[in-house]
């Protein structure tokens, strides 16, 4: 019996014990006394208690016999070959899940030599790596057996359980029993354990990407990765010698911080420049209109920003600057500034909707002050509104550069791969984001350092932009208590 | 006394006003607009060059060039040994390219003979011609000997000189697309055998190494996978847990922790959630690479921070005077939420789910890390099986250099932003229709 079976039978007895425990508790009103809770409540705990044990018991279960069967299968292995090895217990676990793919007869009596047995797997479409050896057939026959055995013991254990917690719960329907405020109780518990999975996802990203990390600085040194200036991630497969490549942070870092002030510079004058417009100038007509129009831009996904880049501005910069240079042209195609004047066009919509909340802020008796004292309006919008909204804008500055910092795609396709330290905006360089995505596309095996540097490379992005994102919070809620 | 006549004053000149720079500050002014107008200006017309552009390069993709060929199953071409009765794999293995071709020659009055001429045919069909004939006969083996008029895809090359993109001026040896050809083109296209159809494929196909079958069908099954999978588990999840928050959670320490990592967790980069689907769901979990059902749990997790915040603005925007009422009558503070509050926060919730699930479907970068970059031509029949999405094959036909590839990849970005738009439609409409002022 699969898991999903046992699981189907479970719910289903859970049903039962809703509908059972409902009728019961209707059957007690006889219009003396009335009772505690309503039928409903009755017949929901009469389900909780048939399914919540059960369902527990199954996901332990599976747990547990998974790993038991595991160690089986490492102890068979070593009594074979008298060497540990991870790579042939993943061997004869991929070999049993073939086996059981196969039609009728062969299922549980297979042919003995992988020779034989090997064609028929292909031809149930499954390919298994060619070092699958001769002794670990029937290895894989007795998992096969053994974990089929674990199913059906889980699976009528967990049914067992659920039709002993279902007579329970229909039992225990009674005048006086408190069904709501159990059932509730669960409730209760339910929406407090929906809310941790904002903590656990936290704990799952810090966790799953430092001991990737820690992997990772066991071969090449800290120090290396955050002051190296050469990124040279050599594979060993490039017939480099098996000689290490160089994991310089540097290069990367510099490229993102770079891209990122480009679009920050194309982004902030824009985006604040068209919130002040919106806030302060623009008729309710030209706002109605305008407002949803630059809102359009933060709905466009960030790879159509990138396809644009790379396809239509990219080369229209390379030539333009061509025709300037009479000749050769000296923007290349892919460019820091191609990639930050994209970038910076997708977080214009950022900074004005963040700096419009943070001028509409304002209160309104300091405009009439600065108007009344014969202030036109762009010296009220300088002299006083912005100063006194500007720890609220260095704030949404903070955050559109944490956006731009940890943006992807753009620079994926519009700022190159080679991972140079230039100063010059027309050349490409590279950033983090994008050294992620090339570390860890295409095959690779997971514990060589080419791999493992992606995550030490994402805890990086991580911290950076936890860092400039709880500032940010910070100075904006301070911002908002001064005036509220 | 003394009258102080006027006259006895000494006469003051009118006071002249003092120069306070009015011009200059009005000027200033006047400047001042303009940059604010010249910003929105700016914005405004990146976005209509980035569209008109989008569109200019995708809109042809939805049409397809089509030979309509009258194209005979040859026994003596397929079956040539007459041996289909014992050995049903002659039908399999049969040169269908041959019948495409003669059926091109007859059409074309050529010389069968020519072997030059016939050369040049060659390019002219897609190669997905033979498939496509045997499919038909082995679906249907009757067809032995007889002529059908079957609609076959030209070649991406001949696609695109038919829709005017290819330069004819350029030497006829630096093209792929020959003189001869296009003359041909041109005779089939008087004649009407060859023309433009809509191109169904594009919304059928999967991806494949030839412009002409390639499609977004197969990604969009597997983007519709992940929809439905953050669906359920965002809106359940963000729910509950926005519930809680609002209605129930006590002010304390773990109450302004997860308020904090809620905040964070919606300004985290989107790759980082692709490393923590790589390094929990697929090592350490075991789960499929290139999955649905990873991806769709990665895009959850990446979503319910938005669909959190949505809901609690909603939940806090119920008057209390809702609540006390219901509590007044005696329902518990459970049934107050679940009778009263919710179905009430409802249209504000399902708008941010949608602009939440909208996000979800634009976001490429964590799909990349745990392998949906992955060529998939089959559709996926469960969230298990090897999928990819749409913005995930945009994003592999922009790898490809050939000039076919970029139209379909601009087809494609006209799909998604067409779906985008429907859903943040949906949204306005829902929040216009439902919205209530209290």
């Amino acid at each position: 019996m699969s898991g999903l079976t046992a699981f189907l039978f479970v719910l289903v007895v859970g049903l039962i014990a809703f509908f059972a425990g409902a009728a019961r508790a209707r059957a007690l009103d006889d219009g003396k006394i009335k009772a505690h809770s309503r039928p409903q409540y009755h017949g929901a705990w009469a389900m909780l208690l048939a399914v919540l044990p059960a369902l527990g018991f199954l996901i332990v279960w599976s747990f547990g016999s998974g790993a038991y069967l595991n160690k089986q299968i490492d102890e068979r292995v070593i009594a074979q070959t008298s060497e540990k090895s991870a790579v042939s217990d993943t061997l004869v676990r991929s070999l049993a899940d073939g086996i059981k793919r196969l039609d009728a007869p062969a299922n549980t009596n297979p042919p003995a030599t992988m020779s034989e047995l090997m064609p028929l797997l292909a031809g149930k479409g499954v390919t298994l790596a060619p070092d699958t050896q001769d002794y670990m057939i029937p290895i894989a026959l007795d998992a096969n057996s053994m974990a089929s055995r674990f199913g059906w013991l889980g699976g009528l254990g967990a049914l067992a359980l659920a039709v002993l917690g279902a007579l329970y719960g229909i039992r225990q329907v009674a005048v006086r029993e408190r069904a709501r405020h159990k059932v509730e109780r669960v409730m209760l518990g339910t929406l407090f354990s929906a809310s941790t999975i904002a903590i656990l996802t936290t704990v799952g990203i810090v966790l799953s990407m430092l001991f990737q990390t820690i992997a990772f600085f066991s071969e090449v040194s800290p120090w290396s990765f955050f002051f190296g200036t050469v990124w040279d991630p050599r594979f060993a497969a490039a017939g480099s010698g098996g000689s290490q490549g160089q994991f310089g942070l540097i290069p990367l870092l510099a490229g993102t911080l770079y891209i990122a002030l480009v679009a920050l510079l194309v982004a902030v004058p824009v985006g604040l420049m068209s919130a002040v417009y919106m806030a302060e100038y623009a008729s309710r007509n030209v706002r109605s209109i305008v407002k949803p129009a630059l809102e359009l831009l933060a709905g466009i996904p960030t790879i159509v920003y990138g396809i644009f880049a790379l396809v239509t501005l990219g080369p229209w910069l390379r030539d333009i600057s061509a025709v300037l240079a009479g000749g050769s042209p000296f923007i290349q195609a892919q460019s820091i500034l191609t990639a930050g004047l994209v970038m910076g066009v997708m977080l214009i919509p950022v900074v004005s909707s963040l700096s419009d909340d943070i001028i509409t802020a304002v209160p309104q008796a300091m405009r009439d002050g600065s108007l009344g004292l014969g202030a036109t309006r762009s010296e009220t919008i300088r002299r006083v509104i912005l100063p006194a909204a500007l720890p609220g804008i260095v704030g949404a500055i903070l955050l559109t550069a944490s956006r731009a910092i940890g943006e992807t795609m753009i620079v994926v396709l519009a700022a190159g791969v080679a991972a140079n330290l230039t100063a010059n905006p027309f050349e490409a360089m590279t950033t983090i984001t994008v050294k992620i995505v090339n570390q860890l596309t295409g095959d690779l095996e997971f514990n060589s350092p080419q791999t493992l540097v992606a995550f030490a490379l994402g805890i990086t992005l991580f911290f950076v932009t936890l860092v400039m994102n709880i500032a940010a919070l910070a100075i904006v809620r301070k911002y908002r208590e001064q005036y509220e | 006394m003394t009258d102080i006549t006027a006259s006895s004053l000494p006469v003051a000149a009118p006071p002249a006003r003092r120069d306070i720079g009015l011009k200059k500050r009005y000027a200033a002014e006047a400047r001042f607009r303009m940059y604010g107008i010249a910003a929105i200006t700016f914005g405004l017309v990146f976005l209509a060059i980035m569209l008109g552009t989008i569109i200019s390069k995708g809109h042809t993709a939805f049409w397809q060039t089509t030979v309509t060929l009258p194209v005979t199953f040859d026994p003596t071409l397929i079956d040539p040994q007459n041996k289909r009765e014992s050995d049903p794999s002659v039908l399999i293995k049969a040169n269908y390219d041959k019948l495409a071709q003669q059926a091109l020659i007859s059409k074309l009055g050529i010389d069968a003979k020519s072997k030059p001429e016939v050369a040049k045919l060659k390019g002219f069909l897609s190669d997905s011609a033979r498939i496509q004939l045997r499919d038909m006969l082995v679906a249907n083996p009757a067809l032995m000997g007889q002529t059908v008029t079957v609609p076959i895809l030209a070649s991406a090359n001949i696609d695109s000189a038919f829709k005017g993109q290819v330069d004819l001026t350029v030497p006829e040896a630096r093209r792929k697309v020959k003189d001869q050809q296009i003359t041909w083109m041109n005779q089939l296209a008087a004649e009407g055998t060859l023309a433009e159809k809509f191109n169904t494929g594009l919304f059928t196909y999967g991806a494949s190494s030839r412009p002409e079958t390639s499609g977004v069908g197969v990604a969009i099954v597997g983007s519709l996978y992940m929809m439905a999978i953050v669906l359920v588990l965002a809106l359940l999840v963000g729910v509950a847990a926005s519930i809680y928050l609002e209605e129930f959670a006590a002010k304390n320490r773990l109450t302004d922790l997860i308020e904090v990592n809620i905040n964070n967790l919606a300004a985290v980069p989107s790759i980082v959630f692709g490393l923590l689907g790589l390094a929990v769901f697929i090592n350490f979990l075991g789960m499929p690479r290139s999955a649905a059902i990873v991806g769709g749990i990665t895009l959850s997790l990446m979503t319910l921070p938005t669909i959190i915040i949505a809901t609690r603005a909603a939940l806090a925007a119920v008057p209390p005077s809702i609540r006390q009422a219901a509590l007044g009558l005696g329902a518990s503070k459970m049934q107050m939420v679940f009778h009263h509050v919710l179905p009430l926060a409802m249209p504000g919730i399902l708008t941010g789910t949608i602009i939440g699930l909208a996000r979800a479907l634009g976001e490429t970068a964590p799909l990349l890390l745990i392998g949906m970059v992955a060529f998939v031509a089959n559709y996926p029949a469960t969230p298990f099986d090897p999928a990819t999405a749409l913005p995930v094959q945009i994003y592999m036909w922009a790898n490809e250099a050939e000039r076919a590839f970029v139209e379909r990849m601009s087809g494609a970005i006209i799909i998604l932003l067409v779906f985008l738009m429907a859903m943040n439609l949906t949204a306005i409409v829902l929040r216009r229709k439902f919205e209530r002022r209290w």
